[in-house]
């Protein structure tokens, strides 16, 4: 039973770090309408810029998010000024523009087999690692301490982007073009930049997700991979452009998988998770979290 | 040279022209009504004044400067600022935020909360509903939040496309005093109506837009005699 108990806690923890990764991909298709495909190799990016500059620095590997936050907001605002923006421009009578779609599958393409060339396909991991293998003991269970911090990075990140949405400025300018781009620009907003800004953030939020991964997780091209698969998933669970609907849906799949595996094989985890999906998407087609709204 | 001038502009959406060679003005401190039937074009032309869609031929100047290629949120930014039709607010958020996003432009931005004090005052059920989600608000009340919402730009030209649409009588009654008022304390207003009468009666001047060519112009009070105007349009 306590292990069970243990399982449901280091799945709770690490659900909440794929529903970080789903953070961003929730807020992009909320603001742009658009499923960021690259958005996996993103966070793999992340996770490189975070070995780097641990690597380099020997800071702790927590404090690389010093430089991981503002470098993968840049980068996720340019990618989308100078890629995708044209696109959209160019497509801009279409509501959910297919070809945008195209270009984020073409970017994730580029970037993981850039990622290939230049660093190769071994598996990386940090130089002396201070959280390795640290575990905090509860009684009898042992909770992943970097799992713990990645749950905590989860939820103020979520609540941090929420605030900032309700209160700022742009916050506020994000939401309405999410909501009728068109009345939007009509308020004086240039979507487009909107469109930077959003992407901007999650990408960032997508950085925040790397720093916590690579004190546990192996960094290798296509990293990316297995986290865009669970994010789809875990978005359109939560409901898409949920915010608080992408990390509970991240401890759902985070708890299905760690729970599973004690009842049954490993390989029916995945098709229970594959199950659900298909029978929110029947029974409620919005999401767990979504409000059914026009998206 | 006037206010805003709009010069023999075509406009089309795709392949399909919508708007013939129009031109038409409007003078600082006037109430102008653009009225005609549906599909007549009226709203294209709204949306083309400011900035949502370009002529393909011919020129718009707002205080003398040409402005038929500027996006929207130039537009708004030189204080036009469109209220469209069907009101179109951010559904989800509530009437306050709806408000707050409406002096998103920097000319505004500085005021907010003085010109947020000042449209409550001009439409008080807003600040009871300030806290509310703009879609759990009645017809009547989304329309007052979309005036509002415009108002928050701080306007010199403000254009509302049909805004009694879909209102009882008695609140068709209070928008249009609303827009007298607003006329009033000397926003210039291009107001886009099917009610005729009503909209006439507060106007200075009107334009009739018959499939997308200026059908009539002339001062107000004159359209409302005119015998076309009142078999077609009046229905006496
Ligand atoms: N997005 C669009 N694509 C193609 N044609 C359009 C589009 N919007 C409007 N039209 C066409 O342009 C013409 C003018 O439309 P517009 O909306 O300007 O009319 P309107 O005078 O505002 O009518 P209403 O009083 O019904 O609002 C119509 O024939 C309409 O079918
Ligand atoms: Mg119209």
């Amino acid at each position: 039973m306590i292990y069970i108990l243990e399982d449901a806690i280091n799945g709770i923890l690490m659900g909440s770090i794929y529903g970080l990764t789903a953070l961003g991909l929730t807020i992009i298709f909320g603001v742009l309408k658009v499923i960021n495909f690259a958005h996996g190799s993103l966070l793999m990016v992340g996770m490189y810029v975070a070995l780097w500059v641990v690597s380099f620095s020997g800071l702790h590997p927590y404090l690389a998010l010093i430089v991981v936050v503002p470098v993968m907001y840049l980068f996720g605002y340019c990618l989308q000024d100078v890629i995708i923006k044209p696109i959209f421009k160019a497509e801009k009578d279409v509501r959910e523009p297919i070809t945008v779609i195209v270009v984020t599958t073409g970017i994730w393409y580029i970037l993981d087999n850039l990622t290939l060339l230049i660093f190769g396909p071994q598996y990386r991991n940090l130089p002396d690692n201070p959280l390795k293998g640290k575990m905090l003991e509860i009684g009898d269970m042992m909770i992943s301490v970097p799992k713990l911090w990645g749950f905590i990075a989860a939820v103020s990140t979520a609540a941090a982007v929420y605030w900032y949405f309700q209160k700022t400025r742009t916050g506020r300018a994000i939401r309405a073009t999410s909501l009728d781009r068109e009345a939007a620009s009509l308020m004086g907003i240039n979507q487009y930049k909107i469109y930077n800004v959003a992407f901007g953030i999650g990408t960032a939020t997508a950085g925040i997700a790397a720093v916590t991964l690579v004190p546990f997780y192996n960094i290798f091209p296509t990293v990316g991979v297995l986290f865009d698969i669970k994010g789809f998933i875990i978005v359109v669970l939560g409901g898409l452009g949920s915010m608080g609907g992408a990390i509970l849906g991240g401890i759902i799949i985070g708890m299905i998988e760690s729970i599973a595996p004690q009842f049954m094989t490993a390989t029916w985890t995945e098709a229970i998770v594959y199950g659900l999906f298909l029978v929110v998407l029947f029974v409620k087609p919005s999401g767990l979290f979504g409000v059914k709204y026009d998206w | 040279m006037s206010f805003l001038e709009v010069n023999n502009i075509d406009v089309y959406y795709g392949d399909v022209q919508v708007i013939f060679n129009l031109s038409m003005k409007v003078e600082e401190g006037e109430v102008v009504s653009i009225i005609g039937s549906n599909g007549a074009g009226k709203s294209t032309l709204l949306k083309t004044i400011s900035g949502l869609m370009h002529p393909a031929k011919g020129e718009i100047l707002f205080e003398d400067s040409f402005v038929q290629s500027a996006p929207p949120e130039d537009m708004v930014e030189r204080g036009v600022t469109q209220v469209p039709e069907g009101r179109r607010l951010f559904m989800l958020m509530s009437v306050k935020d709806n408000l707050i996003v409406g002096a998103y432009n920097s000319r505004a931005g500085r005021h907010m909360n003085a010109t947020l004090e000042e449209v409550y005052a001009l439409l008080p059920k807003l600040q009871e509903r300030e806290d509310q989600l703009a879609i759990t608000l009645s017809g009547g009340e989304q329309q007052m939040v979309a005036v509002g919402r415009g108002l928050m730009a701080k306007p010199k030209l403000l254009m509302l496309d049909e805004p009694s649409l879909g209102l009882a009588p008695i609140l068709i009654k209070d928008i249009f005093q609303t827009v007298r008022k607003i006329a009033d304390q000397g926003t210039t207003v291009l107001l886009v109506e099917q009610d005729v009468k009503h909209s006439l009666s507060l106007s200075d001047r009107g334009y009739v837009l018959e499939h997308g060519r200026i059908a009539m112009e002339g001062p107000a009070n004159e359209l409302l005699d005119d015998p076309h105007i009142k078999t077609a349009y009046l229905g006496l």
